[in-house]
Parts: C-alpha cells; sequence; structure tokens
C-alpha cells in the first residue's frame, strides 16, 4: 500500500487542524459596529418622523408609515446603486435587521433576476430571501396571537 | 505514459503556441494588471446580461488565444471547455461561435488544469493538433448561481473569496519551442467533511495536498523540481493549512517556492478582497497570463499548476452535504529553440 493511501489525517483532525487556522469573528466589534448602524438608521427614522409631525401634520403615530416607507425607499436607492452591500458588511446585523435590510433583500433579488424576465425573473425571484422573513414572521404571529387568546379562556390574567 | 498511478507523462511535449488572459474591473486594479491581454473597465462590457459577459469573456479569451498562435478558427481541431454556470452555458455558447468540435467540462475552479491535461494528451497521442482549452468565470453571474444577489447585503466573513472575472485559454500545438506541457496528475476528490462555503480554501487544500504527493510520488519529483508550484485559489487561509498540510504529507517545500494564484490576483489593500480570488478563470488567467509571462522572460524554467476546485453546488449545500474537492496539476516546461 502507497503512502498516499493511507489515512495521514482524519476527517476529525482535519477539521479541528481547519477549525484553529481560521481566523476568529470579530463578535464584539460585529456587535458595536451592528448597534452603532442599526441606531444610525433608527435615528434617521426618528429624523424622518418628525420632519412628518412637524412639516406634513401627521401625529406621531400616523408618521409611522410613510417614515418605513421613506426608509424603504432609500434602501432600494441604496441598494440600486450598489451601496447597500459594502455599507452591510461593515454593519453586518445593524444593516439586516431594520426595515431597510428587508427592502434590500427584495431589490437586490429583483436587480438580479431581471434579467430572466418579469414574471419569471422579478416576480419569482423578488420574495427568494424575504419569503422566509414573511413565512416564519407571519407564522410567529399566529402563535403568539393563540398563545394570548388562550391564556384569558384558562383563568389566566 | 502512464506513471505510477494517477500521472501522465507527455513524452510529445505539446506546446502552449497561443495563451490569453482577460480580467474585469477589479483584475485591473490588482498587482497583475499588466499580465492581462484585455481588461474591461465594467462588469458587463456592452452586453445586456452578466451570463452574456462571461461568455464574452471566454470568447474574448478563445480568439486571442488562436490570433496568438497565427492560427484561425478554422485551424482549431478540438475545444475543451468549462465554467461555472448551470449546464456550462458559456462554453457551450463559446463552442457554438468557434463552431469546431466540442467537448464540455466541469472541475469548477480546477476546470483550467483538467482541461489542459486533457488537451495535452489528446496533443500528445496525435489525436488532435491545435488544440484550444479554456475556462471563464464572472462575478455576478457565479454570485447569482451559487450564493445570493450581488447587491444583497449580507456580512461575509474572511475566509470568503471574491470570484474573478475573467478567463484564460491556451491553444497546444504538436511542435515548437516555448511552454510544453510535460506531465499531469489527475486528482481524486477528497472530502474532509467540510461544509461552509465561505471556507472553500479550507475544503479544497486537502485535495490539493493530496494531488501534489500523489504527483511526487509518482514522478518521483520534488519540489526542487520546479521553480514555482501555484495552487488555484485556496486564498489565503487555504494557502496557510496547505503550507501546514506539507510536513504532514511528507513534502519538503521551500515556503517562498509555493504560491496562490487566489492570493495574487488581488492586492493586500483592495476593498472587500477578503482571503482572495476564486472562480475558474482565477487559476487560469494567473497561469495563462502572469506565469507564462515569467516564463517567457525566463523568469521560471518548470513550474507546476495545481487548479482547485469545489465541486458543490448549492442544492448540496442546502441539504447540508460537505463539499466534494479535487486538484488536478500540470507541469509546464519552458524550452528554448535549439
Amino acid at each position: 500500500m502507497t503512502a498516499q493511501k493511507q489515512k495521514i489525517l482524519t476527517k476529525k483532525e482535519y477539521q479541528k487542524l481547519a477549525k484553529d487556522n481560521e481566523p476568529r469573528r470579530p463578535v464584539l466589534a460585529n456587535c458595536v459596529r451592528a448597534f452603532l448602524a442599526g441606531g444610525t438608521i433608527c435615528l434617521i427614522g426618528q429624523g424622518i418622523t418628525d420632519i412628518f409631525v412637524f412639516y406634513f401634520g401627521f401625529t406621531e403615530k400616523s408618521a409611522g408609515n410613510p417614515t418605513a416607507a421613506t426608509l424603504i425607499f432609500l434602501s432600494v436607492v441604496l441598494t440600486s446603486l450598489g451601496v447597500y452591500d459594502h455599507i452591510a458588511q461593515w454593519a453586518g446585523a445593524g444593516t439586516a435587521v431594520p426595515v431597510t435590510g428587508f427592502a434590500n433583500s427584495m431589490a437586490s433579488a429583483a436587480l438580479e433576476h431581471r434579467t430572466e424576465g418579469y414574471v419569471l425573473g422579478v416576480g419569482s425571484n423578488m420574495f427568494k430571501l424575504a419569503g422566509s422573513v414573511i413565512v416564519f414572521g407571519v407564522f410567529s404571529a399566529f402563535i403568539i396571537a393563540f398563545i394570548r387568546t388562550l391564556i384569558p379562556l384558562i383563568g389566566g390574567a | 505514459m502512464k506513471m505510477g498511478t494517477q500521472s501522465w507523462i507527455f513524452t510529445n511535449r505539446p506546446t502552449i503556441i497561443g495563451a490569453a488572459a482577460i480580467g474585469g474591473p477589479r483584475e485591473a486594479r490588482g498587482p497583475l494588471a499588466n499580465d492581462f491581454d484585455l481588461l474591461h473597465d465594467d462588469l458587463l462590457f456592452g452586453e445586456k446580461t452578466f451570463e452574456k459577459a462571461e461568455r464574452k469573456l471566454l470568447e474574448e479569451a478563445c480568439e486571442l488565444a488562436i490570433q496568438k498562435a497565427n492560427l484561425q478558427k478554422q485551424d482549431i481541431e478540438l475545444f475543451l471547455g468549462g465554467d461555472l454556470s448551470n449546464q456550462i452555458i458559456s462554453s457551450t455558447f463559446t463552442g457554438r461561435s468557434l463552431s469546431v468540435p466540442y467537448l464540455g467540462l466541469f472541475g469548477a475552479c480546477s476546470t483550467s488544469m483538467q482541461s489542459l491535461a486533457l488537451a495535452a494528451l489528446i496533443v500528445d497521442s496525435r489525436f488532435g493538433n491545435n488544440v484550444l482549452c479554456g475556462t471563464a468565470s464572472h462575478y455576478a453571474a457565479v454570485e447569482k448561481q451559487y450564493r445570493y444577489p450581488t447587491e444583497y447585503g449580507s456580512q461575509k466573513p474572511d475566509t470568503a473569496q471574491w470570484t474573478v472575472t475573467g478567463a484564460g485559454a491556451v491553444v497546444l500545438g504538436q511542435t515548437g519551442a516555448g511552454p510544453q506541457v510535460v506531465s499531469a496528475t489527475i486528482g481524486r476528490v477528497v472530502d474532509m467533511g467540510l461544509k461552509d462555503p465561505f471556507n472553500m480554501g479550507a475544503a479544497m487544500a486537502p485535495a490539493a495536498v493530496d494531488t501534489l504527493q500523489a504527483h511526487f510520488q509518482d514522478l518521483q519529483a520534488s519540489p526542487d523540481d520546479y521553480d514555482l508550484i501555484a495552487t488555484g485559489d485556496l486564498g489565503r487561509y487555504g494557502h496557510q493549512l496547505t503550507l501546514d498540510l506539507f510536513p504532514k504529507y511528507h513534502i519538503n517545500m521551500p515556503e517562498k517556492k509555493y504560491v496562490d494564484c487566489g492570493m495574487m490576483i488581488y492586492d493586500q489593500n483592495q476593498p472587500m478582497r477578503f482571503a482572495g480570488g476564486s472562480g475558474s478563470a482565477c487559476s487560469a488567467a494567473v497561469a495563462y497570463g502572469h506565469i507564462l509571462n515569467r516564463m517567457h522572460r525566463g523568469e521560471l524554467k518548470k513550474v507546476l499548476i495545481l487548479a482547485t476546485g469545489a465541486l458543490l453546488s448549492p442544492l448540496s449545500y442546502q441539504q447540508k452535504e460537505s463539499i466534494p474537492c479535487v486538484a488536478h496539476a500540470v507541469a509546464i516546461e519552458y524550452t528554448v529553440e535549439e
């Protein structure tokens, strides 16, 4: 038997070697960045809300929807200009979690598949990434609503 | 002639009579920019889709290689091509425009040396002359195929790699001085159970070392027989892992002799470079551009190119399969006219 047929490293041994070689993910730095980026987006959102309230006669509550729409619009513009993914590489969850991240996932998928036409491309691929968010968002909302309805029935608070 | 268990020696030494390397905008800003025959300054270069752009890269590389070999399209007896797109469409469409006998190959990023080894086998055995082989990859087309939409804001880890936009092609002929293909080692599929598609270097490194060890054993050779040994696209972390693996496989490799094309193609400071370049064009463009140029300048006499390929599909990854990898080695020696 030639040397090359012998197992020099087992899979386990190699996986450990590969793991040790891998750079550690800067978890703390990523958290700080996500906090700063996410916070900045919220700050911008607050600014937009204030503009709607002070200049366009919205109430604090009714300004919510146009604020989200404005943020979504900004996110789509930045995605189309090819900037959003660069910001996201730095910001991580900071740009993924807010509504801007959701808008980016849809806009990027729509852009990506535009070449396959509006029906087979844009229409069917737009929710490629956002689809799971909607499905599991709706599903978990249902479960929570279910629990909330059940608790008073069984004599809870 | 077969040597050992998995190597071929080409006694008639097929010659690379024409070679071309093409790059995209990011490659143009890299340290090897001067070694490309043609550089594009945007990702679409006048085409409507990224898939068409990928095809154009391969078509241009083939045309340039044929032109540099002082041949016409109709002189090409066979075209061997492959790429990373579904059903290797870029190669097939290139075959359509070349209109010569065509064999499509899939070896992921190992396609460059897979096709070169087969082309050398065909030319060496006199089953064909003026055999063209090449491969291309396009950042946006490949990302779309394997990962997320290009503009999707996902944070990539440091071990991720950037797909090279480019192409490389060569024409092999039966006679002549110049860079000659002298031997090849066909790799086994090696899978060490790694599953992270953002760390392909680590998945592919064992395949590279396995093929390299087989090459040295089959040919009773050692790193001393080569001026340069280059892996295809292991990137920074894969390169380091490979260096760590050499002593375990009893390969005595001088550190400076071993390089990785994925590390060479981009500059340390380029934004979003991550661990380096990848893609089937990575080893093709670096080998057929930079490395062949250095051979022509007399800086290198004998080199070994080890193209590494991760043979996963998006489906196999989603079904939690590990990443099978392969590496093919081809030795090229420069011969001056007597």
